[in-house]
């Protein structure tokens, strides 16, 4: 069923081919800090889920607890929200998907979310290729509990208590990577133009979408002695290339030299047009994308951009081949066996 | 010297090695039995290992019916040496020792009050099979020929018994009956005369089937409609999620497409498998996941979140003996209390507590209905013994017109209709809110399911008197919950003694016995089984209707009696508790013993309760 309702407009206001405005797509205000990364990485999934036109109501919202796990209520007010309990926001997703795979399930989590007490569900969710975008806003701190390391802080990285972290960090990405992830990516919250791309990518992939964006907290972390600070990260942000995300419907107009552009369709038909910026660098090769992870890592660089993808990634509901119904629609005919088979179970039984 | 001698009514205890393909000659015997047409109640005491370990199996041959572990063995199979000592002495005077006598029996295990009868087991195999394993498999099915004949039983009930359970794989069915039939003449020739203890057809049955609580708990699930499952394996409750998987295998899957039309998920811990379940519920579907007590600990902050959040939830818990890991293969019910305040803050959970394999079946299904009804968490509580024992329980049947009950979910047309939605408003007056399926409306009824506090349009609050509006309003709900959970059942038409005895889950078997036992030695007593929680009224009017009312319970702590003291303001001086907490199914011969100790006398005093008589 599709409910596109002629509205009322401001005649200069765009919009989308559902007839939606950007408004459509936002949610309550803010209550993050002002100048909080996470705000800006809601801003983005505005856009990008505006410019595909996406249905609003046909997404679901997942997280966990943290700054960024509250931030799904700052966006997309016409879609079902869940605000978890603190590392468990993968479990709801994978439940939450079972019961219907024909949803747009988009988490956000934090790096503690994620990373430390979330790991146990976050690496199952990776390896069992679940269908959703799974956004990290990654601070390396507990914001919402006044700034703490998180596993993601860097060795030396300082947040306004002024003690240097001890600990080798966790990453994210390389992590994904290892896990067997279909769709990688690393974005920062301060570069809209290459994450609201990322995102309609990750959106339309049939498979685990992830994305470690990384997210300053203004108020704990932005510190002249961090590596999550904006100064740092702008300081330091190297790109894989630059991507275009182009709708199936659409045609490919984006102009490119030949050899440095690479198109990845999409199971949807949409087409990643991936601009390198390395020659060598190809977003389908797992080990070109461990090589220049390692490189950036050398020269003390933070490679963002799409990492890698997978296109012919199968998703969970096909490795179990679950019915194409979603589950939830299924009623008393297709799921009561009845008394006629109760029979022969008991007949055997006896 | 004595022999016993009895017909239709014995223990039997089969002493083996876990993993040598003796349980299921065990319950070729068990089932034999129960063809003949005389009640069985099988039990397999197993360590927790898979191979090389002692392991029993104890069959109750009962012809009245009573299905409770009854306690002693008039009959041992013993044929492993290293559990011998220890079985030897676990025989009744006049009882039986079936041994192998391939080697000479150790002198120490030689009783002058007990029938021995050695079989050269081995021998026999080493003779009649080259291959190892044969040689193993097949000592099993020698021992219940050679039963056979001693209890003279109908050997044609056994060859069709091998012929049904090897159909399809006919080529095992001969060998197999040629092993029962070494077994059976060996006895023939050996000893055609030693064993006092019959097994004689009878009508006792009915159209009574023989299934494991686990199984039909499964099976129960997918006649309930659920079509997610997440788990994570944990003994004793790993069997429901395998018979889900079973019965969903064959009859879940869709016709046209081959597709399943159900999603199983093992999970990498329990929070997770909770988290699943909720989150199916959430958007949906019926779901469920299958646990024991270490998984029900992992699950509290999820279980507050469902019902604060007010998402339904099936979980169900075979319960094993505790605390921590405690003894993982033995039975207990010690999980009522964490089962009914799970989580932190005020919590609390309806719990549903079934005593046979039909009683899993129905409860399960209904479970899903009244989880989407209340909109919570419902917890299925049953036990090691009733989950992975086979039980001897009336056929299951379904009523093919009904309906699931979906609860109160709003479809798009109803929040066309209704103006403005509140996810937590309480429209009827039962404290049961609407909800609303993701995805339902472009526009209208979306709203932020959360673990904080919220008002009646789901928006975040911190205003005190709104949090306690909304926990008032879950109260209500809980009341309205007592009036849909199971009712607990009176054994008797009207309560005439001043006496009343409660109980729940598995005791059910051996109370009832031990009643009946009781009544005959002059103590009266009025029974009521306790099936769900939240209490109704009927188990409040039960207690306030006696003067004392003994609580049978499974554990140490008398965890169910602290519920009724707490839930219903109870003096706790009216409630004596029977506790038994070994680890071992409880017996009738317990729960009188138990009983009596409160009535000094009792052996000459009629207790039929007369007007301002008292006992003690
Ligand atoms: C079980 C549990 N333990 C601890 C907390 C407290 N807590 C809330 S948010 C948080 C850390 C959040 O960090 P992160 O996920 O990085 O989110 P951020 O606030 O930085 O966006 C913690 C420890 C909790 N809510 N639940
Ligand atoms: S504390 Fe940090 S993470 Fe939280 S809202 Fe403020 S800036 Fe953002
Ligand atoms: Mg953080």
């Amino acid at each position: 069923m599709t409910y596109i309702k002629p509205s009322f407009r401001h005649p200069e206001l765009p919009v989308n081919d559902l007839g939606y405005t950007k408004k459509a797509y936002e949610g309550a205000i803010s209550t993050l800090c002002a100048g909080c990364g996470h705000d800006s990485i809601s801003g983005a999934i505005i856009q990008a889920c505006f410019e595909l036109s996406i249905e609003p109501h046909r997404v679901a919202k997942l997280s966990g607890i943290g700054c960024s796990s509250k931030t799904p209520t700052y966006f997309l007010g016409n879609s079902h929200g869940f605000n978890s309990v603190h590392g468990r926001m993968p479990s709801i997703a994978t439940g939450a998907n079972m019961a219907n795979r024909d949803m747009i399930y988009i988490g956000v989590s934090g790096d503690g979310d994620t990373a430390s007490i979330g790991m146990g569900q976050f690496v199952h969710a990776v390896r069992r290729n679940l269908n959703m975008m799974y956004v990290v806003e990654n601070n390396g701190c507990y914001g919402l509990t006044k700034g703490q390391d998180s596993a993601t802080a860097d060795i030396g990285s300082q947040t306004k208590s002024g003690a240097p972290n001890l600990y080798e960090p966790i990453d994210l990405v390389t992590l994904a990577l290892d896990l067997g992830a279909t769709f990688v990516a690393r974005s920062f919250s301060g570069d809209k133009e290459q994450l609201v791309p990322l995102i309609k990518a990750a959106l339309s992939h049939r498979g685990f979408a992830f994305i470690d964006v990384i997210s300053p907290c203004v108020t704990f972390n932005n510190t002249g002695k961090s590596t999550k600070s904006y100064d740092f990260v702008r300081e330091h942000i190297e790109a894989t290339g630059k991507m275009d995300f182009v709708p199936m419907k659409e045609e490919i107009t984006t102009e490119y030299e030949p050899g440095n552009a690479q198109d990845v369709t999409m199971h949807d038909g949409s087409v990643m047009r991936f601009l390198k910026l390395d020659q060598e660098f190809d977003p389908t090769d797992r080990r070109a994308t461990y090589n220049a992870l390692q490189d950036a890592k050398e020269k003390g660089d933070i490679l963002t951009g799409l990492l890698y993808v997978d296109p012919a990634s199968q998703e969970l509901h096909e490795v179990i081949q679950t019915s194409q119904k979603p589950l939830r629609t299924l009623t008393e005919s297709e799921l009561c066996p009845g008394q006629k088979a109760l029979d022969a179970i008991n007949a055997g039984l006896r | 010297m004595r022999r016993i001698d009895s017909v239709n009514d014995f223990v039997i205890k089969f002493a083996n090695v876990n993993g040598t393909g003796s349980a299921s000659a065990n319950n070729m015997f068990a089932k034999a039995v129960f063809r003949m047409g005389v009640p069985v109640s099988p039990k397999n005491i197993f360590p927790s290992n898979i191979q090389g370990l002692p392991t029993w199996y104890e069959v109750r041959v009962n012809e009245k019916g009573y299905l409770g572990r009854r306690g002693g063995v008039d009959f041992m199979v013993c044929v492993n040496p290293q559990s011998m000592a220890k079985d030897v002495q676990e025989v009744l005077p006049g009882g039986y020792f079936l041994y192998d006598n391939t080697k000479q029996l150790d002198l120490r295990y030689v009783r002058q009050d007990v029938n021995y009868i050695g079989i050269p087991l081995t021998d026999i195999c080493l003779r009649e099979y080259t291959d190892p394993r044969k040689r193993q498999l097949f000592k099993n099915i020698i021992y219940v020929g050679a039963l056979a004949s001693l209890f003279k039983m109908d050997f044609a009930v056994l060859k069709n018994l091998v012929s049904d359970q090897f159909e399809g794989k006919e080529k095992l069915i001969a060998p197999n009956i040629h092993a029962l039939e070494l077994g059976y003449q060996y006895v023939e020739t050996h000893y055609p005369d030693v064993c006092g203890i019959r097994v004689e057809t009878r009508d006792n049955v009915g159209d009574r089937i023989l299934l494991d609580g686990n199984t039909a708990t499964g099976l129960g699930a997918v006649y309930g409609g659920a079509t997610v499952a997440a788990w994570y394996p944990i003994t004793p409750s790993t069997s429901v999620v395998e018979g889900f998987e079973k019965y969903a295998g064959r009859l879940r899957i869709d016709p046209a497409t081959g597709r399943k039309n159900f999603a199983i998920i093992q999970a990498e811990d329990e929070l997770a498998a909770i988290g699943m379940v909720i989150g199916a519920a959430w958007n949906g579907a019926r779901s469920f996941t299958a646990t024991s007590g270490p998984g029900v600990s992992l699950m509290n902050e999820f279980l507050g979140l469902a019902y604060f959040a007010e998402v339904p939830a099936v979980l169900i818990d075979v319960q094993r003996t505790g605390p921590s890991t405690g003894m993982p293969t033995r039975t207990q019910q010690s999980d009522i209390l964490i089962s009914a305040y799970a989580s932190h803050g005020d919590t609390k959970h309806v719990l549903l507590i079934p005593s046979t394999p039909h009683e899993c079946f129905t409860m399960t299904a209904d479970a899903f209905d009244l989880a989407e009804r209340l909109q919570t968490p419902v917890i299925m509580l049953t036990d090691l013994d009733l989950g992975m024992n086979d039980h001897m329980t009336e056929a299951l049947s379904w009523d093919d017109s009904r309906q699931y009950d979906r609860g109160k979910v709003y479809t798009a047309e109803d929040l066309d209709r209704i103006g403005r939605f509140g996810r937590y408003l309480d429209s009827d007056g039962d404290g049961i809110p609407y909800r609303t399926y993701p995805g339902t409306h472009p526009t209208k009824g979306s709203f932020f399911t959360r673990g904080t506090s919220r008002d009646e349009y789901a928006a975040y609050t911190e205003d005190g008197t709104v949090y306690a509006r909304n926990m008032d309003r879950l109260l209500k709900k809980w009341d309205t919950a007592k009036t849909l959970v199971p009712a607990p059942v009176l054994h008797q038409d009207r309560n005439d003694s001043k006496y009343g005895i409660i109980f729940y889950g598995t005791s059910q078997f051996s109370v009832l016995e031990a009643c009946d036992g009781l009544l005959e030695e002059g103590i009266a007593l009025d029974a009521m089984r306790i099936r769900s929680f939240p209490f109704s009224n009927t188990v409040r009017d039960f207690i306030d209707s006696h003067e004392a009312v003994f609580v049978v319970e499974q554990n140490r702590d008398g965890q169910m009696r602290t519920l009724l003291i707490n839930e219903l303001g109870l003096s706790p001086d009216r409630l004596i508790p029977v506790l038994n907490y070994d680890g071992m199914p409880i017996t009738a011969t317990w729960v009188k013993s138990k009983v009596r100790e409160r009535f000094p006398g009792h052996n000459v005093t009629t207790l039929h309760a007369k007007a301002g008589e008292s006992i003690e």
